[in-house]
C-alpha cells in the first residue's frame, strides 16, 4: 500500500492505462523448502509487521496451526508426511499468496482499485476499496484470498509492499532463520534456484525443480520443490494452475454486459452519493454484484 | 561447544544425535544449512522421531530412547574393526597407548570395584600403571593387552551391527550407512561435527553418552578442527553462562571444584584439586587451580583475605552433601527444607514427578518465587481442576511472588552454546514494581548485613566481610559486577622470570587468567571470564564482524572464553610437527617461532612441535581421554545400561546380570525406585522434547507462541494408534506409575515401531510445554509422568526416557 501511483501497473475495475515512464524491477520471494524446518518465525513476523492477530485455536491432530488462512494469517505453514522412494519425507511449505503474474483475484475483482498490480509484481489489497463480495477468493487458484468476519473484506499476503517500497524485504524473509526464504529480483531468484535445485539433485533428488507456474504467468513467490514433479505432495499444491473459468467468462462475454451495468449503478451511485452519503451505495453495488453473479452462473448453464 | 555456532559452516558431516536443532536452537541450526548448501555437507540425524531436523537432512535413522550408547558403541566398533581411524592423531594425542592398572577390569556390565549395597564403585583400579619416573606407562605400538586401544577394542567388540540392532530397534543397514558417513571423516581432511543438546543429558547415562562421542571424535581426529568438535547445544541464551558462574551445586565459579566438609583447611583443599602432569613436558595447566582459586577469593573478600587467615577459607560454605536439584527435592519432600528461594524457576513445570514436587513444596513454610511471570510453581497451591488437583486448606506454605525484569528489561551478558559472551543493552523497562533480579538480591545481602552487624549472631564473618563495593550499594550495575568477574590486580603484577618488569599494574583490570597470582594480589569473580573487561574496556560489547580467514572466527566479535579462544583444543588442528591436518581449514600452525593462524592458540605460544606438549593442556595427559580414569561415577569405557523404566526385562548385553541391567551407579532415592514401572502394565516407551513454537514454560504466556501451538498434544505411531483406536485430534489419557495427563493425539509416521530384542517396541513422544497457567489452553504438567532419577555423574533428570501407558480419553 505504500507504493505510488507511478508503480501502478493495473487496479481492478478499471480500464485507465497504467504509467509506463518508470523503471522497475521485477521481484520474486523465493521459498527454498528444501532448506524449510516449519519454524514458523515467518508466521511469526507476518503478524507482528503487519500487527494482525488470530484466534488462540486448539490441536487439531498435526503440528499445522493455526490450521488455515486467514483473515489473519496472511501465511501458514503445511506439514505432509510422505513416502517417496521407500523413504519417509516430512515435506513442510509455507502456505499464501504466490502474487501471480496474471491473477486471477484481481481480473475477478468488480470492485475499482480494490486489488493492485504494482509493476515489481506484488499483487496488493486495498481493503478501502474491498466491497467483501469474495470474487478473489473464486478468482485465485491457490485459494488465498479470506473474507473477515468482522469487516466482510478481503484479506491476503501484501509480499509487505510497504517494506518493500522502502527497500526492505518482506518480514517473512527477514525473519527466516535458515535462509529457506530469499527475496530478490525474479532473475536473481531463478538463478539462486537454480543451484538450489543442483543441490538437490547431486543429493539424489532427481526431480528437483522450481515451481513457478506459467498458467498463471508465473509467480512473485517461488518454491524450490524436492519433487517438483508432483506438487500435490505439498498439501495439494496444484501442478498447472490456472485462473478458474468462471472468472474467464466474467472477464470474456459477461464483463461487457457487467460493466454497462456497473455504469449504469456507478451513475446511479453518483446520484445516491449525493443525496444519501456513501454507506448504502456499497450495498446497492452488492447487490448489483448478486444481480451479476446470477448472471454468469445463468450463462454458464447455457 | 567446544567449537561455536558459526563453526558448524566448515563442516563435512554434521551428525545429529541427542538433540533436534531445527526445533530447539533454529537460529544457530542455519550453519547447518550454510554448510549444506555451501560445502556440500552432509546432515545425519539419528533419533527416536523423524522430527523437524530430520526433515532437512541426508540421512535419517530411528533408535529407542535410551539406547544411544549401544549405538555409539557400535560405532567405536566399527571405526575400530574396519579401521576407519586417524592413526597420527590417536597415537599422539589420546590415551590410546597409555597402560592401565592389571587391577582393572569388566565383568557381565560391572566393572572392578562395585559396591552394590552402597551403588558405587571403588575406582581405585581405573587408572594408569605409573613408572618408576612418575609418569604415566606407555606402549607407542598399541599392541600390550592392557593399553587402553586394546581394552577399547576388547571392549566394544561385543557391540556388532547385530547387537546394536537387537538393542537399539535401529535396522542394521541403516546403522551401517550411518557408520560409514562418520567413518568418512577419519579422512584427515574430512571433519565431523556433533551436535547435541538435552537427548543426550537427560538420562540415567547421560554423561557417557557425551563420553561415547568424545571418543569418536578421537578415533577420527576431529577434536580442535574447525567444523569439528563436540556441540553441546544449550538451550537458555544463557544457560551456559550460568553454569560458567556454578549455579550448580558441586561448583565455584569457573568450575573450580567446591570445597566440602571434608576439606578442613586451603592447604589441603588446594592440594586434592591441583593434579600433577602424567607424562613429561606437559602443560597440565590445572595446576593453576591455586591461582584462580585465590583470586577468587580476593574478589569475594578483599582485604578481609589474607594470607594469615588462608585467604578466608573458612569463610566459604562446604557441601555436607549433594546439592543437586533432585537431592534438594527429594530433602523438601524429607521435610528438610522449610525455606525455599526460587528465582527463575518453574520446578513445579520442570522437575520430575510432579505430584512428589508438589508435595515438597507443600512441607514448606514459604516460598519466595522471584519471576517475572506468575508461574505455575507460584500458583502449586491452588486448584485448576484435574490440572492441579490440590486442597489449598491443607498446604500451609506461604508464598511471596517478587515481580522481576526479563533479559530485555536489564542489561548484561549473554553466553551462548559457543562460549561467546555478549553484551546486551537494556530494550524496555520492565512493568509496574519489577526490579532486576540484582537489586532483589541485593536488598536482601543488605537486609541479612544489617541484622547480622545490629544482632551478631552464629558465625557473621562470611556475611559482614563480603566485598560490597559497588556505586550504589542497592543497585550493583552490571557493568561494575563484569569488571567484578573479570577482575583487577591489587598489587603490581610482575614477570615472574624477571620482577622488575611489571605486567599489570596496581588498580588495572586484567587482561588475562595468565596474570592470576595464589599470593593475593590479584582478584578474579571467575577465571574463564578474565579478559572480558580488560583495560581496554568491555570486551563483551565488540561488534566487529570481519573474518579475514573466512571460518567465521570472528575474534573481535564479543568475547570467548577462555582468553577468547574460539575453538578449544585447537592445537590438535595441526600434526605432531605443526603442520595445519587441512591447509583448508587452518585454525593453528607452527610459524617456526611461535604458534599462530586464525584463532587464540590452545597452547604455550612458543611450545615448540619438539617440546612434545601434547594439545589437550586441561589434563594432567596432555592427551584426549579415551579411557576416563576415575572421573566418571559408573565406568572408564562407557557401557549400554537400560533406562531404569525399560521395556526390556533385562539389559539385552547382560541378560543375566540383574545389577547391571539400569546405571549400577545411579542414586535411585527410597520411594523413587518403588514408583518406577514395568512393561506389564505400562507397554509403551516415552520421551520428553521441546517444540520450535515455545519455550520451557515462559511463552505459553505469550499470545503470538499460544497461536502457533495453542494446546498440549502427544505423538504416536500409526502402528499403535491402530491398535488402541486413537486418531488424530482425539484426546488421550497417558498414565506413568506417577500420574496421568490428557492431550491431543497426533499420529504420524514420524514414530515407528521398533523391534527391539524380539519384542515390539512402540515409542510416545509428549511435548513439555503447558500447564495450568498461560495464554495456551490450560494442560497438564508433562512431568507428571517423568521418573526421580538422574544421571550417575551430573543427577541430570531422566526425562527422555520411562514407561508409559495410553487410551482414549
Amino acid at each position: 500500500m505504500a507504493l505510488q501511483s507511478l508503480d501502478i501497473k493495473q487496479r481492478s475495475a478499471t480500464t485507465t492505462p497504467s504509467t509506463q515512464v518508470r523503471q522497475t524491477v521485477e521481484i520474486a520471494k523465493l521459498i527454498d523448502v528444501s532448506a524449510c524446518i516449519g519454524c514458523k518465525a515467518c508466521q511469526v513476523a507476518c503478524s507482528e509487521w503487519n500487527d494482525i492477530r488470530d484466534e488462540v485455536g486448539n490441536c487439531h491432530g498435526v503440528y499445522d496451526n493455526p490450521m488455515d488462512l486467514s483473515a489473519k494469517s496472511w501465511t501458514v505453514m503445511r506439514y505432509t508426511e510422505v513416502e517417496q522412494n521407500n523413504k519417509l519425507e516430512w515435506l513442510i511449505r509455507k502456505d499464501g499468496c504466490m502474487h501471480c503474474a496474471d491473477p486471477g483475484c484481481l481480473k475477478a475483482c468488480p470492485a475499482p482499485g480494490a486489488i493492485i498490480q504494482y509493476a515489481n509484481g506484488i499483487v496488493d489489497f486495498h481493503q478501502e476499496n474491498c466491497i467483501g463480495c469474495g470474487y478473489c477468493v473464486t478468482g485465485c487458484p491457490f485459494n488465498v484470498p479470506r473474507i473477515s468476519k468482522e469487516d466482510s473484506k478481503a484479506y491476503k499476503c501484501s509480499l509487505c509492499s510497504d517494506r518493500v517500497a522502502v527497500n526492505q524485504a518482506p518480514a517473512c524473509v527477514k525473519s527466516c532463520p535458515t535462509g529457506a526464504i530469499q527475496f530478490g529480483s525474479k532473475e536473481d531468484m531463478k538463478d539462486y534456484a537454480a543451484k538450489r535445485v543442483a543441490d538437490l539433485k547431486e543429493r539424489g533428488y532427481d526431480q528437483a525443480g522450481l515451481y513457478d507456474p506459467q498458467g498463471v504467468g508465473g509467480t512473485h513467490v517461488m518454491y524450490v520443490l524436492h519433487h517438483a514433479d508432483k506438487p500435490d505432495l505439498y498439501a495439494g499444491l496444484p501442478a498447472n494452475p490456472s485462473i478458474s473459468p468462471l472468472v474467464s467468462l466474467w472477464k470474456g462475454f459477461a464483463k461487457p454486459l457487467a460493466t454497462l451495468a456497473l455504469a449504469g449503478v456507478a451513475l446511479g451511485s453518483l446520484f445516491h452519493y449525493v443525496t444519501k452519503g456513501p454507506n448504502e451505495v456499497s450495498k446497492e453495488i452488492e447487490d448489483e454484484i448478486e444481480r451479476e453473479d446470477a448472471l454468469a452462473n445463468k450463462e454458464e448453464a447455457k | 561447544m567446544t567449537n561455536h555456532w558459526v563453526d558448524i559452516k566448515n563442516a563435512d558431516l554434521i551428525f545429529v544425535m541427542g538433540g533436534n536443532p531445527a526445533e530447539a536452537h533454529p537460529c544457530g541450526f542455519k550453519w547447518a544449512i550454510e554448510a549444506k548448501k555451501n560445502r556440500k555437507a552432509k546432515l545425519v540425524v539419528v533419533d527416536p522421531r523423524f522430527n523437524r531436523t530430520a526433515s532437512v537432512a541426508d540421512y535419517y535413522a530411528p533408535i529407542r530412547p535410551g539406547s544411544d550408547i549401544a549405538f555409539l558403541g557400535g560405532v567405536i566398533n566399527y571405526l575400530v574393526s574396519h579401521d576407519k581411524l586417524q592413526h597420527e592423531y590417536v597415537k599422539a594425542y589420546t590415551n590410546a597407548a597409555f597402560l592401565i592398572d592389571e587391577g582393572y577390569g569388566f565383568e557381565d556390565g560391572i566393572f572392578s570395584g562395585y559396591n552394590e549395597e552402597k551403588r558405587n564403585y571403588d575406582k581405585s583400579t581405573w587408572k594408569y600403571q605409573m613408572g618408576e619416573d612418575g609418569f604415566a606407562k606407555v606402549d607407542e605400538t598399541l599392541q600390550d593387552p592392557r593399553c587402553v586401544f586394546q581394552l577399547m577394542k576388547a571392549h566394544y567388540a561385543r557391540y556388532t551391527p547385530e547387537v546394536v540392532q537387537q538393542v537399539c530397534g535401529t535396522p542394521k543397514d541403516a546403522f551401517l550407512k550411518v557408520c560409514e558417513y562418520i567413518a568418512s571423516t577419519a579422512a584427515k581432511d574430512k571433519v565431523m561435527t556433533s551436535l547435541y543438546a538435552l537427548g543426550w543429558t537427560e538420562h540415567s547415562v547421560g554423561s557417557q553418552n557425551i563420553r561415547c562421542m568424545a571418543m569418536i571424535q578421537l578415533l577420527l581426529g576431529n577434536m580442535g578442527m574447525a567444523g569439528g568438535g563436540i556441540g553441546a547445544l544449550r538451550g537458555h541464551a544463557n544457560v551456559q553462562g550460568i553454569t560458567d558462574m556454578c549455579a550448580y551445586s558441586q561448583n565455584l565459579p569457573g568450575y573450580l571444584s567446591a570445597p566440602n566438609e571434608t576439606d578442613k583447611d586451603r592447604t589441603s583443599y588446594l592440594e586434592k584439586r591441583t593434579p600433577k602432569a602424567l607424562r613429561p613436558n606437559q602443560m597440565n595447566f590445572p595446576q593453576n587451580f591455586p591461582k584462580w582459586f585465590t583470586s577468587l577469593c580476593k574478589a569475594w573478600y578483599g582485604n578481609a583475605a589474607t594470607p594469615e587467615n588462608g585467604f578466608a577459607f573458612d569463610w566459604l560454605p562446604k557441601l555436607g552433601g549433594p546439592g543437586d536439584t533432585l537431592a534438594i527435592f527429594h530433602a523438601m519432600f524429607e521435610g528438610k527444607i522449610n525455606g525455599f528461594i526460587c528465582q527463575g524457576f518453574n520446578p513445579l513445570s520442570s522437575v520430575p514427578n510432579k505430584k512428589k514436587v508438589g508435595d515438597a513444596l507443600a512441607r514448606l513454610k514459604w516460598m519466595v518465587v522471584i519471576d517475572p511471570l506468575a508461574t505455575d510453581t507460584s500458583e502449586f497451591w491452588k486448584p485448576h481442576g484435574e490440572f492441579n488437583d490440590v486442597k489449598p486448606a491443607e498446604i500451609p506454605t506461604e508464598v511471596f511472588r517478587l515481580p522481576a525484569t526479563l533479559f530485555a528489561e536489564n542489561s548484561g551478558t549473554f553466553t551462548n552454546s559457543g562460549r561467546v559472551i555478549q553484551w546486551r543493552w537494556k530494550a524496555a523497562d520492565g512493568p509496574g514494581d519489577a526490579k532486576d533480579d540484582t537489586e532483589i538480591i541485593a536488598a536482601l545481602f543488605l537486609r541479612l548485613k544489617a541484622m547480622y552487624a545490629k544482632d551478631g549472631g552464629a558465625f557473621p564473618d562470611p556475611i559482614l566481610n563480603l566485598t560490597w563495593a559497588y556505586t550504589q550499594p542497592a543497585k550493583p550495575s552490571p557493568e561494575e559486577l563484569l569488571r567484578e568477574i573479570n577482575g583487577k590486580a591489587l598489587a603490581d603484577v610482575v614477570d615472574p622470570k624477571d620482577p622488575t618488569k611489571v605486567l599489570v599494574k596496581a588498580g588495572e583490570q586484567l587482561p588475562s587468567f595468565a596474570m592470576l597470582r595464589d599470593d593475593g594480589s590479584t582478584a578474579c569473580g571467575n577465571w574463564i571470564y578474565c579478559g572480558s573487561w580488560s583495560q581496554a574496556g568491555n570486551n563483551t560489547a565488540r561488534r566487529d564482524n570481519s573474518d579475514p580467514s573466512g571460518l567465521g572466527q570472528t575474534l573481535n566479535w564479543g568475547f570467548a572464553w577462555p582468553v577468547n579462544r574460539r575453538i578449544l583444543y585447537n592445537r590438535a588442528s595441526a600434526d605432531v610437527a605443526g603442520k595445519p591436518w587441512d591447509a583448508q581449514r587452518t585454525v593453528l600452525k607452527w610459524t617456526g617461532t611461535a604458534w599462530g593462524g586464525n584463532d587464540i592458540p590452545d597452547m604455550r605460544p612458543n611450545a615448540a612441535p619438539e617440546e612434545n606438549v601434547m594439545p589437550f593442556i586441561m589434563t594432567p595427559e596432555g592427551v584426549g581421554r579415551l579411557f576416563s580414569r576415575e572421573l566418571m561415577a559408573e565406568g572408564p569405557l562407557p557401557e549400554h545400561y537400560e533406562p531404569f523404566e525399560s521395556p526390556l526385562d533385562n539389559n539385552p548385553m547382560h541378560p543375566n546380570n540383574p545389577k547391571a541391567k539400569s546405571n549400577p551407579a545411579a542414586r535411585v532415592y527410597k520411594g523413587d525406585m518403588e514408583a518406577f514401572g514395568t512393561a506389564k502394565d505400562f507397554p509403551y516407551v516415552a520421551t520428553t522434547y521441546r517444540l520450535v513454537e515455545h519455550f520451557h514454560y515462559w511463552t505459553k504466556f505469550s499470545q503470538i507462541n499460544a497461536i502457533m501451538q495453542p494446546e498440549q498434544f502427544v505423538e504416536l505411531g500409526e502402528e499403535l494408534a491402530k491398535e488402541k483406536g486413537i486418531k488424530a485430534g482425539d484426546k488421550v489419557k497417558i498414565r506413568s506409575n506417577r500420574g496421568f495427563i490428557k492431550a491431543v493425539a497426533v499420529v504420524t509416521k514420524r514414530i515407528k515401531t521398533l523391534d527391539v530384542d524380539g519384542k515390539k517396541v512402540h515409542t510416545v513422544g509428549i511435548p513439555i510445554h503447558y500447564g495450568f497457567k498461560g495464554a495456551t489452553r490450560p494442560g497438564f504438567i508433562t512431568n507428571t509422568l517423568t521418573p526421580f532419577v538422574g544421571d550417575a555423574n551430573t543427577q541430570t533428570p531422566e526425562y527422555k526416557a520411562f514407561l508409559v501407558n495410553i487410551e482414549k480419553a
